[in-house]
Formats: C-alpha cells, structure tokens, sequence
C-alpha cells in the first residue's frame, strides 16, 4: 500500500510537469492555432537559466526562479515577433516544421553554452522527506504538485476575471470578431506566447529536482507533453492538465506493474500506444465536444 | 524562353515538354552515368546515398507533397524495410524476392496506418505516425531474437544473380532504381490517381463532393509511400552494412521532412535537391569548421544548429523550397529584362483556420 501511494504521488507529480508544458502547447493553440513543437525546448531553456543564476550567479533560490520565469517571458515575446508573426496565415504544417526547426537551434545552442551533461541545484527542499504515516514522500514531489495546483487556480482566475484573460479568450474563440470588437490581437498573441512561455520556464523549474536539466530533455517530454494535451483534448486548458495526470500515472504503473514481469521496457512504449488508441477511438479527447467541419 | 505549341490534349500530360528537355535529361542521365569514371571512392558513396535518399524523399513527397499529408514517422518504414530485406537475405532469399518481400511489408504497415489517418487531419495525424514509429522502434529494439536489439543485424554484401557489387556497380544499381521510381512516380502522378491525389491535398471537402473517394485514396497514397520508403530502406541497408534500431529515429523521419521541405514541396525536383542538399549539407559544414575561428569551428552542435535554422529560413522565406528558387530564377533568366517580382507573390490567407470549435 506504501509502494502505491508513492507511485501515485510520483506519478501525479511527473504529470503535473506534462500538464504544464501541456498548457503551454494549448495556450499557443488556442490563441493562435499554431501548435509549438519547441514547447518541451522552451522548458529546458527555463530550466538552464535558472541553474545559471543559482549556480554561477549565485543567486537565492526564490530571486532566480523569478527572474527565469520573466527572462522566458521575454523569449517567448522575442520569438513571437521574429517568427511566428511571420507565420500567420501559413499552412499548420510549416509553423510545425518551424517549431521543429527552432527546436535543433535551441537545443543545440544550449548544447554550445551548458554542455551536455547533467546538470542540477540545490533547492530549499532538496533531500528533505516528508511523513504522512507509514508513507515516505519527497518534498520535491509534494512541491511539483502544491505548484501546479497554485498555478492552475491562477491561470483560472486570469481568464475569468481580468480584462487582459477574457480578452484572450475572445481572440482564441474568433480573432476576427475580437478584432472588430477592439481587442488589440496582436498585443493578446504575442502575450499569450509570453505566457506559454513562462509556464514552460515553471515546468523547467519544477522538473530540476524531479530529473538533472541537459540539452535533450525537453525532446521525448515535450512529445509526451503532447500527448498529454491530445488526450485531454486540443483546446481544453483543464484537459491539458488531467491529460498530463493520466499520462503521468499510466507511465508509471507500467513501469513498476508490467516491466518487471516482461523482461523488457514497456513503460517507454506505452505512451505511444495510449496516444495512438486515443487518436483512433476518440480523437478529439475527452473534454471537447465532437463538431462536424463545414465548408 | 521557348513556347511550346500544344496541338493535342496529350501534350499537357507528356512528361518531357519537348524534346530540347529531352535532351537536357540524357545529357544529365550520360552525366551521371560518368560520374564513377571521374570521381573518388568518397563521392561515389555519397551520391549513392544522394540517390537513396532520393528514393525515400519520394515516397514522403508523395504523402506530403502530393496528398498533403503529414507524416512524422517515416523512419519506421525506412527501418521495417531495411530490417525485412536483410532479414530475409540471411535466410537465403534472393535480393529480387526479397526486396519486394519488404516494399509488400511496408505497404501493408502503411495501410494499416491510414486506417488510423482516415480520421484525422494534419497535426493529430502527424502524432498518430510519430508515436506508431516510436512504437516501432521499440519492437525492433525488444525483439532482440530477430532483429538482434542493440547488438545490431548484420547485412549480408549486396549480390546480383550471384555477383557480388562492389561500390561502383552498387551506384549503378540504386541509380537504375531511383531513374525507375522516378519515371513511376511521374506516370503515377500524370495518371488519374495521381490527380486525386492533388485534389485531397487542395481540399477534402471539394474532392469529396466531385465523387473522389477520401478513404481509397488516402489509403493508396500512404500505401505507395511506405513501398518506396521501404524500398529506400531495403538498399540503404546495404550502405549501412550495420543495421540498429537507434539508425532510424525520430531525427531520420524529421530528416526526411527537412529533404522534402528544403527541396520544394509538390515537385519530385525537389526531391532530388533536397537529398543532393541533406547528403553534401555535413560534409560543407565539416569543410566550413577548418576555415572558421575555432571557437566556433569547435563547437559541437554546428550540424544541428544549422540544419534547423536552414529548415526556418527555409519555411519563412522560401516555402517553395530550392525547385521553388529555381524556378525563379529560370523564368528571371528567360524573361530577362521583364521579369517582375509579384509573379511568385504568395497570397497571404490571414485566419486560415482548421479547427470548428
């Protein structure tokens, strides 16, 4: 029973990184229709300012996330006005092919300043453990979780209830109907890649302690990350986040349930199994409605 | 700039114009076929990877460029091929079973894939083809009985009616199969099918509606695909001479891409400028890397870096891809003091949208 409120709490916090760079891929979705391969990149560049700012600036822990998160921000606005404005209007698949593009370039220039081996930081709550009974939590993973919760009910009050939210809403519903209203589009676009970016940068963040930070990582979670947002249903901000949680706990009751018994790794493939079933059986996810597409 | 007179309905389907293009082709055919006699035994293995390549990339532009289709795991096929061919070669079966053994294979694959694609579109599709590579992937990896796993599958040296090919008669043979695929291809996209093929890529919905049948079609295009891809597999098999599952990754299905895109998409030229470019792209860089300072020249992660800010500029600036360039810069040439820039302005549809909700 101990062994599975462990894994439930650790698979729980591995999808609640999923689900944020999830959010991240359906935020940029919505709002612009473009779908960010680089989102999982993104993450990783988060991550690697970080650690520079601990470790050779040394900064505070709380300082330095801080400044990570504004300075991805700043990245996702730079990365807006040089690329993807330029794509508008473009077929989905040349921006893919872009993101893609922007993908090599960013993970082998982060390859060129950081190197290729692991990296990691000290936290506040490295190596501590928490006792709930019988049952030995790390902090970390109890962090990963606690974050993700603050920042979901964050984002959900931003949309609800700011002038700024409502107005992104308006544009990822019709941009041209919020044009017509007066929202300044351009200004929402580019916010929301800020935004997608930023919560990459948290992912980054959160995942340091979870997993060492190095060029790669982003690349296989992003492509999970991925899935995550299929299963929770493109466009769905709440479904990003339960499609990480699924994809999360499914990867890790595998890994501890089948791989021991079969010999070999099924946990790895299992990902791309429930994403392909998904797509087959209901390819629009769980938490959109089905509509026909009209001429 | 010559004009042809077209005096017949079959005039708009020929494939050569006339025949001063023709004559431009033999010229190039004689070319290639002389190439061996001149150059060395590096650039000899380069340019049968160029025609590999070659092969591959049309059976991607025919899904992408052609059905407008996105595939992001072509590299299975690719790997089923090679692994099907070698295989089988161990077992004692002739190279002309064999091989369409593993084109059968791989066509089979790929039907079963578009009965999965037949329901969705665009980006869903390109995630439903990358996680069935990953997929594959990972049973080439487990199944280490047959395939060897990470061991690697050793392949047996390419043979002709019992004649062993060394590198040079080896450049010969996927130079004749890449001539064949491509006159294939031509007919297959001049012909009926390849038309429909066209009108699912413009637009489903119009394709439909003039009586085109979406699930045949798209079935056959993926099909006709992962044939040639696999066909490509079967002989770079040869050229690898060492086959592990790690070779064909996500990176080769988005090399392929990068191919396909770079060279033009929507033109079986592109295919070939696409591969020329992908092939001598490292070899440049490497060439490059002595003549720059070496605090860049040293860095490692030169090739990738360069590769997708290629792939970018490529994609903002040039869409058409280098067949796209060439063609420009024919019709400059030929119209010389005339030509106008706006001839090839894109038309810019804003809020192209896909999506219904």
């Amino acid at each position: 029973m101990e062994t599975f409120f462990q894994l439930l709490i650790s698979g729980i916090a591995q999808g609640c990184v999923y689900g944020l760079v999830a959010l991240g891929f359906v935020l940029i979705y919505k709002a612009t229709e473009m779908v960010n391969f680089a989102q999982g990149d993104m993450m990783m560049l988060g991550a690697f300012f970080t650690i520079t700012l601990i470790n050779d600036l040394n900064w505070e822990y709380f300082p330095a996330i801080i400044a990570a998160i504004l300075a991805m921000g700043v990245v996702g606005l730079f990365l807006e006005r040089v690329l993807f404005r330029r794509m508008i209007g473009e077929s989905p698949f040349a921006v893919l092919m872009v993101t893609i593009g922007l993908g090599y370039v960013l993970r082998s220039v982060a390859g060129m300043i950081w190197g290729h081996n692991p990296l990691s930081i000290e936290t506040p709550y490295t190596d501590i453990r928490l006792h709930f009974g019988t049952v030995v939590l790390p902090a970390a993973d109890v962090v990963v979780v606690a974050a993700t919760v603050v920042l979901c009910a964050l984002t959900y009050l931003f949309f609800r209830y700011t002038r700024f939210g409502v107005a992104m809403q308006a544009t990822s519903q019709n941009q041209l109907a919020a044009y017509y209203a007066g929202i300044p589009v351009k200004r929402v676009v580019a916010a929301s890649w800020a935004l997608a970016a930023a919560i990459a940068a948290i992912a980054g963040i959160l995942l340091i302690p979870l997993k060492s930070a190095y060029p790669e990582v982003g690349l296989v979670l992003g492509i999970k990350a991925f899935a995550a947002a299929i299963v929770g249903g493109f466009g769905s901000l709440p479904g990003a986040m339960i499609g990480g949680l699924v994809i999360g706990l499914v990867e890790i009751f595998t890994k501890y349930g089948i791989d021991g018994r079969v010999g070999f790794s099924v946990s790895d493939t299992s990902v791309y199994v429930l994403i392909l079933v998904m797509l087959i059986v209901r390819p629009s996810g769980i938490f959109t409605s089905t509509q026909r597409k009209k001429v | 700039m010559r004009f042809v007179l077209k005096t017949d309905y079959h005039h708009d389907v020929d494939i050569f114009r006339d025949r001063v293009q023709l004559g431009w082709y033999a010229a190039l055919i004689i070319f290639v076929l002389s190439l061996p006699i001149f150059w060395g035994t590096y650039l000899e293995s380069q340019l049968t990877l160029v025609f590999l390549w070659s092969i591959a990339g049309a059976g991607l532009m025919i899904l992408v460029g052609y059905t407008g289709l996105i595939s992001l795991g072509h590299a299975a096929f690719l790997s089923v091929g090679a692994y099907t061919h070698a295989i089988f070669l161990d077992l004692g079966v002739p190279p002309f079973t064999s091989i369409p053994l593993a084109m059968l294979l791989c066509s089979a694959l790929g039907v079963i894939v578009s009965i999965a694609a037949l329901r969705m579109t665009g980006i869903y599709l390109a995630i439903a083809t990358l996680a069935f590579a990953m997929i594959v992937e990972k049973i080439l990896k487990n199944w280490s009985s047959v395939t060897g796993g990470n061991t690697g599958f050793k392949v047996a040296s390419p043979e002709l009616f019992g004649w062993e090919l060394n590198s040079t008669l080896y450049y010969y043979v996927c130079l004749l199969v890449l001539m064949v695929v491509m006159l294939c291809v031509t007919n297959l996209l001049r012909a009926p099918t390849g038309r429909t093929f066209l009108a699912v890529r413009d637009s489903e919905i119009s394709a439909q509606a003039t009586g085109i049948n979406l699930i045949k079609t798209k079935t056959l295009a993926f099909a006709v695909s992962a044939a040639l891809t696999g066909l490509a597999g079967a002989l770079l098999a040869h050229q690898m001479h060492y086959l592990f599952p790690d070779s064909f990754n996500l990176f080769t299905s988005i090399k392929l891409l990068m191919l396909v895109i770079i060279g033009g998409l929507g033109s079986m030229w592109g295919v070939i400028f696409g591969a020329i470019f992908m092939t001598l792209l490292p070899d440049l860089i490497a060439t490059l890397r002595e003549w720059l300072p070496d605090f860049i020249g040293n860095l490692p992660g030169l090739e990738p870096f360069t590769f997708g800010l290629i792939l970018i500029l490529f994609l903002i600036f040039e869409p058409q891809g280098i067949s796209g360039r060439w063609q420009k810069i024919r019709l400059f040439i030929g119209q010389f003091p005339l030509y106008r820039k706006r001839t090839f302005r894109r038309q810019k549809s804003f809020l192209r949208t896909e999506r219904v909700h």
